[in-house]
């Protein structure tokens, strides 16, 4: 079995069936889900969304080195400038294709400005003022209501509009060839094409000029400096192109949720981010997705676990479903970071550099 | 011969000690200029200056006839000035390779839109980034070691490698933080033939070293430095027979007492 299962991986046409397969897999995946109940899809959806979060924050902590606590900030932007650019709050109705950009471009302007002044700190000092702007645009949020209503504040705004494109409308259900296209699949499948598109940026990036350029600035900052590389400018460029996802990805969180208010941008969802970069395996673009989607869904699932199986055992809830996700959550969280320092699928890079220090302290045991 | 680097009256205070003061030297095309002295004379301070680590408080330098002066290190490196560590900085958990594309760094130009693009231009840099960085490898003598970790090469190689590194920003001069220290006396013997082909090949070499015969062989001339003061320069026999050096290096006996 296993010489067979060799075998077949050493075919030629191995890699493109495996595409294939995958392909197809996510392509009926929503179907699958939807069967299952749409708040599945819609789980699977929000998934998608902190997909784009991780690899947005991987680029900042995961490529160029620098810890930011309070990436959340970015999405907040994006779906801000989602939300005022095409709702009736101020009665402005654009299409979807025309914000996203902008909402990328003004999360890239906020990367540059809290990026800017933070240049010279690096480690924790960096992760205190990163957590702390991460707060001052929530509390922004939270208080632009006054004078002049621009963010409604705490309330939030409603009546988002959905994505439309043609005659295709996002948030109502449409049949095509025989199936039928809930909302929600909708967005799944434009959230997918999305991700396959930064996926591949993040993959091309990395394996570039700009990228090694990133890593050198990871490594020693002094020895990047007197190799000629502008360490200002591309830790700005970090900074832009990591807020610019979660630009687009508030965007669309915007769009899918018709709702927003600054309670969804506080600091534990920041910490979320971090935590599925880190768990997945900084710096490992597909590491950071699996960290993204298993604290995704890991939670979503307990939530329909947990309850019914302290009914079963003892007849009713004895302790909420929240408290037990998180702490699983936390033990999982200690569990992988004690076996798996580097990620459940860390880099290449950072696998070396985990043996080298436990092969220091090795020797400085001996 | 036209001087390719002038430093005039440099001086540079850390605290109460002065570091160096009134440091003036100049170094000719296509020389190996030798810089000395014993420890805490100021020698890496000096490199430090000139690379734009940090800014000295009086005094300048120019490199071809052009000042230096507030350039960040980055700019320095894009004019011309390569360089390596002292205690080596590596960028330990990349390969070998990596370590010498990176250093190509400077000399080449694909952007975002060209990373994401991979437009046949930006191919044909990358292509010619790694054939260079390999060229690099074989020309220090590291090309079998191109795809180890640099931080996992016996230290000889990983000194070499910051040659390489430091060569593959194309520069005009060479500036190397003593870079025999901790290699053996055949290794030694193989990076002094390396620093001829360097110079040969119409690099320029300033070179930080505490192996006098390394230095005493290769050196076309050398600075003295003591104390942060210039205390002798001239050709290497010159130099060794110096009583100013051979007192700052043995010191005198009515001064320190024996030994």
């Amino acid at each position: 079995m296993r010489e067979a299962i060799a075998r077949l991986k050493r075919h030629p046409a191995a890699p493109l069936a495996g595409t294939a397969i995958v392909a197809l897999a996510l392509l009926a995946l929503p179907f699958a889900l939807a069967a299952a109940g749409t708040t599945w899809v819609r789980v699977a959806n929000l998934a998608f969304l902190f997909v784009l979060l991780s690899l947005g924050l991987n680029i900042v902590v995961g490529f160029a080195g620098l810890l930011d606590l309070g990436y959340i900030a970015f999405y907040a932007v994006g779906a801000y400038v989602y939300a005022l650019l095409a709702s009736p709050h101020f009665g402005i109705h654009w299409p979807f294709w025309a914000i996203l950009p902008i909402g990328a471009a003004v999360a890239a302007l906020f990367g540059i400005l809290i990026g800017a002044p933070t240049l010279k700190l690096r480690g924790d000092y960096l992760a205190i003022v990163t957590l702390g702007f991460g707060e001052i645009v929530r509390i922004f949020l939270n208080n632009l209501s006054r004078p002049v209503n621009i963010t409604n504040g705490p309330q939030g705004i409603a009546r988002i509009d959905p994505f439309r494109l043609g005659g295709i409308d996002f948030s109502k259900s449409d049949s095509f060839l025989g199936l039928a296209f809930s909302g929600p699949i909708k967005y799944y499948y434009l959230l997918l094409l999305v991700l396959l598109a930064v996926i591949f940026v993040c993959l091309r990036l990395q394996n570039s000029r700009i990228g090694r350029a990133w890593e050198a600035i990871r490594e020693d900052e002094v020895a990047a400096r007197a190799m000629g590389i502008d360490t200002t400018r591309l830790k700005l460029l970090a900074f832009a192109m990591g807020a610019s996802f979660g630009g687009v990805a508030g965007g669309m969180f915007s769009a899918i949720q018709g709702f927003v208010s600054p309670e969804s941008f506080v600091l534990v969802e920041s910490i979320m981010v971090v935590s599925m970069v880190v768990l997945g395996g900084m710096g490992n673009v597909w590491g950071v997705i699996l960290g993204a989607l298993l604290l995704s869904f890991l939670p979503e699932f307990l939530r329909f676990t947990v309850e019914p199986a302290q009914r079963q055992l003892f007849g009713r809830t004895l302790i909420e479903p929240e408290v037990i996700r998180m702490l699983i959550f936390g033990f999982a969280l200690v569990l992988v970071m004690a076996l798996r320092p580097g990620g459940l699928w860390p880099s290449a890079v950072r696998k070396r550099e985990l043996a080298e220090r436990d092969g220091a302290m090795a020797g400085k045991l001996r | 011969m036209s001087a390719l680097l002038e430093a005039r009256n440099v001086s540079k205070r850390f605290g109460g000690i002065e570091a160096l003061s009134d440091v003036s030297f100049s170094i000719s095309r296509g020389q190996i200029f030798g810089l000395i002295g014993p420890n805490g004379a100021g020698k890496t301070t000096l490199f430090n200056l000139l690379t734009g680590l940090a800014p000295p408080d009086r005094g300048s330098f120019a490199l071809d006839g052009r000042a230096l002066a507030g350039l960040k290190p980055d700019r320095v490196a894009a004019r011309g000035i390569g360089r390596t560590f002292q205690n080596i900085r590596l960028f330990a958990n990349l390969s070998a390779l990596e370590n010498v594309m990176i250093g190509r760094h400077v000399r080449t130009r694909a952007g975002v839109l060209g990373a994401v693009l991979r437009d046949p231009a930006t191919r044909a840099e990358e292509a010619g980034i790694e054939r260079r960085a390999a060229d690099l490898l074989d020309y220090v003598g590291i090309r079998s070691r191109a795809n180890e970790a640099a931080g996992s090469l016996p230290y000889g190689d990983q000194r070499r490698l910051e040659i390489a590194r430091a060569l593959a920003t194309d520069p005009v001069l060479l500036a190397l933080d003593e870079p025999a220290a901790g290699m053996n006396a055949s290794e030694t013997a193989a990076l002094r033939g390396l620093l001829e082909r360097i110079r040969g090949d119409g690099t320029t070499v300033f070179l930080i070293e505490h192996d006098m015969r390394l230095v005493m062989n290769v050196c076309d001339r050398v600075l003295v430095l003591d104390y942060g003061r210039r205390i002798a320069e001239g050709a290497p026999a010159e130099v060794q027979r110096d009583a100013k050096v051979v007192e700052a290096y043995l010191g005198t006996p009515d001064k320190d007492g024996p030994g």
